[in-house]
């Protein structure tokens, strides 16, 4: 097969598969808070409320679109579109076997701190070009919220690359494979309770989600947004919802490897241990969600600078004296 | 002339006229979403050059941090929507030309003059060499610009912080 061929094939399994896995992950998030609160909306409405993401869809599809006078056109139609490129930019590194992966890049953990980043750009300028002082203040404090829970993403991170001597995704599961145990037993505990709070805070989930704050900020960078643009944001958080989870799997729960099944049979298998484990942990993330009130902005940011950011360099100091006294 | 050609030529002039834009508009905001593009084309150019890690450290440091503190202060300082007639600077323009064409004549020729035509191929993984070059032949100069990013970093905390002795006698 030709380089072009296989590169369309691959774009338009991506450009499919990621809207399926935002719709499934939007029903788990509204029977998930629906069981957890007893909402009997999202229980029984509509084939026991199962076609409740496509009613949502439908919704912001036949809505109009609404582009307030004062704002700044290009800038403002254009932001959505970095958020969903960098976050669907990052399902190339996902690996669901050793084959069936868009590309393992040799630096793949790289590529995802590194194309992650863009995002935060979509929301700084969503913020800043709708003219309107609740989006500034929201994106303000997005941005602030971004650049401080970048850092123990990346770091924590390090303490995995440290141990696998790799940064390749396939790579650091296969040396789980080899090693017996996945990272988050074998070492890497508290990289993991690290990464999660990060990626939580980076998807600007509650209790993290100061940006948004319906109750004093209406809807943060997002207020502007109607119709079409609003469903490109809102996919976007679940499509990075199950990114990051299945990261989070990848590196520190084992990936597509579960134990004692045959390893000539991965590829069958590798796809659906991993998008389980990825909605075993997303389903964390949606309970965390529905239990626990919102940070104050001055509370979320000692979390980061002075919790997270000196244990995961201390994680990354004891990772490496272990590696060399081992 | 190959696809890979084509594509190259392509990127070069995109990366020319979002350069180009950066400069001219007068647009704070737009001004660093060009700048975007311009760094994104250069990373693209250069994982043309199958150097991934330079590519990816562009993308990581200047779009990821640079160019979003960059967004962040303009928002905190001033953000007015619209162009600003402040950045249109016409009496300067002899002397940014002169600059500008000066600086591109002295890189073309240091270029010219060490590289010509050679190709550098080079063994191995290329980031992998990559650090073991860096902590090997060059760890000394590598261990000393820590240290000089190490002395900024305290500089910009000493210029930012409260000064606790003057907040005690109102001065601030």
């Amino acid at each position: 097969m030709s380089f072009s061929s296989e590169l369309l094939i691959k774009v338009l399994v991506v450009l499919a598969t990621a809207p399926v896995m935002a719709l499934g992950l939007t029903l788990l998030e509204v029977k998930g808070s629906a069981w957890m609160q007893r909402r009997p909306g999202p229980l029984h409405v509509g084939l026991r409320g199962f076609i409740f993401p496509l009613a949502t869809a439908a919704k912001y599809f036949q809505k109009e679109t609404i582009i307030p006078k004062d704002v700044d056109e290009p800038v403002f139609k254009w932001a959505p579109a970095w958020v969903i490129a960098a976050v669907v930019g990052l399902f190339t590194i996902i690996p669901l076997s050793p084959t069936l992966i868009v590309r393992d890049l040799e630096l793949g953990v790289f590529f995802l701190l590194a194309i992650s980043s863009i995002s935060t750009i979509g929301v700084l300028t969503a913020g800043w070009s709708s003219a309107n002082k609740f989006s500034l203040m929201g994106g303000l404090r997005a941005a602030g919220q971004l650049i401080a829970y970048e850092l123990p993403l990346i770091l924590s991170v390090v303490g995995v690359v440290i141990q696998a001597e790799t940064m390749s995704t396939v790579g650091i599961v296969e040396k789980q494979i080899e090693f017996g145990f996945p990272f988050v037993i074998a070492g890497q505990g508290i990289a993991f309770i690290i990464f999660m709070i990060a990626a939580t805070a980076e998807m600007m989930r509650t209790p993290f989600d100061m940006p948004i704050g319906e109750s004093e900020l209406t809807m943060g960078f997002m207020t502007e947004y109607s119709g079409i643009r609003f469903l490109i944001f809102y996919i976007s958080e679940y499509i990075n919802l199950f990114v990051m989870c299945a990261i989070a799997s990848t590196l520190f729960l084992g990936g597509y490897h579960i134990p004692l099944l045959p390893t000539e049979w991965v590829n069958f298998y590798g796809p659906l241990v991993l998008i389980g484990k990825t909605f075993t942990l997303a389903f964390l993330l949606i309970a965390v969600r529905w239990s626990f009130p919102r940070f104050r902005e001055d509370q979320l940011q000692t979390l980061a600078w002075k919790v997270l950011i000196p244990l995961s360099l201390l994680n990354i100091m004891v990772t490496a004296i272990m590696k060399v006294v081992f | 002339m190959e696809t890979i050609d084509i594509f190259s030529y392509f990127l070069l002039l995109l990366l020319l006229l979002s350069g180009i834009k950066v400069v001219t508009t007068s647009n704070v905001i737009h001004a660093a979403i060009f700048l975007v593009f311009t760094l994104a084309t250069t990373a693209i150019l250069f994982i043309l050059l199958s150097a991934e890690f330079v590519a990816l450290v562009l993308v990581l440091v200047y779009i990821g941090a640079v160019i979003v503190l960059f967004l962040f202060g303009v928002m905190i300082t001033r953000a007015p929507l619209g162009p600003n007639a402040e950045l249109d600077n016409d009496q300067n323009k002899l002397f940014a030309t002169l600059i500008s064409l000066s600086i591109f004549g002295i890189f073309t020729y240091i270029l010219l003059q060490t590289f010509d035509s050679t190709v550098v191929i080079s063994e191995g993984t290329s980031t992998k060499l990559l650090g073991e070059i860096l902590l090997s032949r060059f760890v000394f100069p590598f261990e000393l610009v820590s240290f000089v990013l190490l002395g900024a970093l305290i500089g910009g905390i000493t210029l930012a912080r409260k000064d606790n002795a003057l907040m005690d006698e109102d001065q601030i």
